[in-house]
């Protein structure tokens, strides 16, 4: 028993280091990423070129949080992709024709993720599983919606993703306010901690008297609203739907939360880290490639490339850790 | 401070899990102001009756009545207003928040501005008050913490007070990780507090713990309360004959055991990681060695350990031929579900029904065939699925499949946990005979009379052998004489 006591007195420097690469691993990738892109076109760096390079992150921002309000109680939502490309096209159709139901139609969608979450913990159902099924629900949904490429957001949304203020980029005030947010309320409130601890014990939260199925249904449902405002960021940015547009989201959005320093499992998130990520995938996917002149064609398989390398780095990390 | 009367009273609490009875007609009462110590073997039903109190367990029948009051819809969240708490075995604590942030879990009136300091104060107040120099930060991440100081954050968690009042709280193997000293400082805090008017309800192995801390002692086994008693009518024998029932005669005269010992080959000779003496285990040939203790003590380490030096050598491990590993969870670690029966008993012989890479199916079904009739696994049909099995019968397989293959030490990790007592005594006969015929067994087991199969037992406390008992002088008492250590150990 003794043995025991002494066996850790404090957590090892190893892992401390560790630590430290975790948090500062998006951050870096962003940086490195950013200065593959100075070396190689000098006149991105600008007002004008961020403008252009980041306007796509925000949607893809937006998203990543929606899938990490998900894994942080250790679910997964195969069906972000799809239903930020429903949302689009309510978004191009019905709120620009008939806001009020337009709205209506969003509060509904929110309704029914936080619904599945309720679904997901009273019947004990693979999240995996359940929101896979939801995906083509969405999908087919925004297809019957708009079955061709089109329409037009209301001019509201168009005005507010086409703000230009002084000095620095719109999107990157969108991105500091949106992690700001989320960081507020899930790290630093008190029903945030409960929230959290959901991911990483769940006994322990339910015998402390915490309601698990409301812990499931406010973060399904926060994963709703966020999706919901993803799929207004990009309608508002490209100012045409298209029932396909979001379908990257998903894959876009669970590699975000990784890369940002979070966890499947466990609880363990950051959503400063996540938003970092979804702009550092946000830059590689696109501007850095087409820089590094590497045809379209190409270009996804490139995405798919680099993907791993950033992934394999985060694993090599985690992996430090857990042998302290 | 204190209030009159009592705080807890059960009458006739039972609860059943499947098959089982858990709990078998309880009657408990605990008064304010008093330590009750808990104690009893496995299975004895403790950590039922501790989750029935707090409210995470319902019971089947029988009443609860707190501070006088009949309770009808008892919860978690009904507990904790009437001021019950639990430190369960199993760590409550969520790793990946911190020290403060847990605390926080606990209450909900924590919240607002600035509730992660005052949450971090509360929970520093109480580990100075409790484990002085404990060397705990409430911004400490859990996960990071070693396994003793989560211990400590745990119970001292467990009486902290904001809004709701303290009145009771049950600790359920507080100390199995911390070492003496916290361990000591714990219990002197204990006995401070129950001065003060509160309630404790203390179970632990350590029984040198129930006898110094508590004021009432209550004894359980196979779900029922067999003793209630002041503390200072119990002494250390006393309490350990009351936990274990009669006392066996030894069936076998000493020493000749030893002699024919002697005499044959030692197939087995295992030391666990982190025994400091000389004492291993060895396994000669041809006999039935057990392992004994409480459960989670290290038996299936070393099991373990064992199976692997098989395949890989390991320090302190030798065996002298292969093994098979009966497992005891036949859920997740036996059986595989979408198979048949007789692909179940197959699956570590393949290599001796391979003909031309392929697997024999005559041959296969020629093994399945032998090993129903043998171990009478009742189905009409081998090539069915293994789930068309009763529970019993599914751990035949398990057995068919080690004793099927080529192994010569055949390891058993608990595997009579929940099987009927007909099948037990058909595969105890059966062990017997292939122990006769030659071949090794390693049996760890938590049921107490499986130990009269056994030519040898040893008993394992913290991941040790403690004790190294011959066939002759097996007795049930002896067993948990040794399983359960003197504080001071």
């Amino acid at each position: 028993m003794t043995a025991l006591a002494e066996a850790g007195r404090f957590p090892a420097r190893s892992q401390n280091v560790a630590r430290a690469l975790r948090a500062v691993l998006p951050a870096l990738s962003l940086i490195l990423v950013l200065l593959g892109i100075a070396w190689l076109n000098p006149r991105a760096i600008s007002y004008l070129g961020f403008n252009l390079m980041l306007n796509l992150a925000i949607p893809i921002a937006l998203a990543t949080l929606a899938q990490m309000f998900v894994i942080t109680v250790n679910e997964l939502d195969l069906s972000i992709g799809p239903f930020v490309s429903f949302v689009g096209c309510v978004t191009a159709t019905m709120l620009r024709d008939s806001p009020l139901l337009g709205v209506g139609v969003l509060l509904v969608c929110i309704a029914i993720y936080a619904g599945l979450g309720a679904l997901i913990h009273l019947r004990r159902l693979p999240s995996i599983v359940v929101t896979l099924g939801m995906s083509f629900v969405w999908q087919g949904a925004a297809i019957l919606l708009l079955p061709k490429p089109g329409g037009r957001p209301p001019d509201w949304l168009l005005a507010l993703m086409g703000w230009k203020p002084p000095l620095v980029p719109f999107p990157i005030i969108a991105a500091i306010v949106i992690a700001a947010v989320a960081y507020f309320g899930l790290m630093r409130t008190s029903y945030g901690a409960v929230l959290r601890g959901a991911g990483g014990n769940e006994q322990a939260i339910g015998r402390a008297g915490w309601s698990l199925l409301k812990i499931k249904v406010v973060m399904f449902g926060l994963a709703g609203v966020f999706g919901v405002l993803s799929g207004l960021a990009l309608i508002g940015t490209t100012t045409s739907g298209d029932a396909n547009i979001g379908n990257g989201y998903t894959l876009l959005s669970i590699a975000g939360v990784i890369l940002g320093g979070g966890e499947f499992v466990g609880g363990r998130v950051s959503p400063i880290g996540a938003v970092i990520g979804a702009l550092t995938l946000a830059l590689a996917a696109s501007p850095l490639l087409t820089f590094m002149h590497i045809p379209p064609d190409w270009q996804v398989g490139a995405n798919g490339a680099i993907l791993i390398v950033v992934l394999a780095a985060r694993v090599l990390i985690s992996r430090r850790e857990a042998r302290r | 401070m204190a209030e009159p009367g009592d705080i807890i009273k059960l009458g006739g609490v039972e609860k059943r899990f499947g098959a089982v009875r858990a709990l078998d007609g309880v009657d408990f009462v605990v008064h304010s102001g008093e330590c009750v110590g808990l104690v009893g073997h496995n299975g004895a039903g403790k950590s039922t009756l501790m989750h029935i109190l707090a409210g995470t367990g319902t019971p089947d029948a029988g009443a609860i009545e707190i501070l006088g009051t009949a309770q009808t819809d008892y919860s978690v969240i009904r507990a904790r207003q009437l001021g019950i708490r639990c430190v369960f075995q199993e760590l409550s604590l969520s790793p990946n928040l911190t020290v403060a942030e847990n605390t926080r879990v606990s209450h909900a009136s924590l919240r607002g501005i600035g509730w992660r300091r005052r949450a971090g104060a509360l929970i520093k107040t109480k580990l100075d008050e409790i484990f002085p120099r404990h060397g705990i930060e409430p911004g400490d991440i859990v996960g990071d913490l070693p396994i003793g100081r989560r211990q400590m954050v745990e119970v001292a968690r467990a009486f902290t007070v904001t809004d709701e009042p303290l009145r009771l709280v049950v600790l359920d193997e507080p100390t199995s990780s911390l070492d003496a000293r916290t361990a000591g400082q714990l219990l002197q805090f204990v006995r401070g507090a129950v001065a003060n008017g509160l309630s404790c309800i203390l179970i632990s192995h350590l029984l040198g713990e129930i006898l110094s801390a508590s004021n009432r002692i209550v004894v359980m086994r196979d779900g029922k309360v067999v003793a209630t008693d002041a503390t200072s009518a119990f002494d250390r024998d006393r309490l350990v004959a009351t936990m274990g029932g009669t006392v066996r005669k030894p069936r076998q005269a000493a020493g000749e055991g030893e002699r024919a010992r002697a005499e044959k080959p030692v197939c087995v000779r295992a030391r666990p990681q982190g025994q400091a003496d000389g004492r291993e285990l060895r396994a000669h040939e041809g006999e039935i060695i057990g392992l004994a203790g409480l459960a989670g003590h290290g038996q299936t380490r070393l099991l373990l350990d064992i199976f692997e030096s098989a395949e890989r050598r390991r320090p302190g491990v030798e065996v002298s031929g292969p093994v098979a590993l009966v497992a005891g969870d036949r859920q997740t670690d036996g059986i595989f579900p979408l198979w048949s029966i007789s692909d179940n008993i197959a699956i570590t012989s393949l290599r001796l029904l391979q003909r031309g890479g392929l697997i024999d199916a005559a041959k296969e079904s020629s093994l399945a065939a032998h090993w129903r009739q043998r171990m009478g696994i009742r189905t009409p049909d081998v090539r069915n699925n293994i789930l068309s099995l009763s529970g019993g019968n599914q751990q035949k397989v398990l057995f068919a499949r080690a004793l099927g293959s080529d192994a010569r030490i055949i390891l058993m990790d608990d595997p009579m946990r929940g099987v009927d007592v007909g099948t037990k005594l058909e595969v105890y006969d059966l062990v017997r005979q292939e122990a006769a015929a030659g071949r090794t067994f390693v049996w760890y087991t938590t049921e107490t009379e499986e130990l009269e199969n056994c030519d040898h037992v040893y008993v394992f406390r913290n991941g040790r052998i403690v004790a190294d008992l011959d066939r002759s002088e097996v007795t049930e008492e002896k067993v948990i004489q040794s399983s359960f250590a003197e504080a001071s150990a």
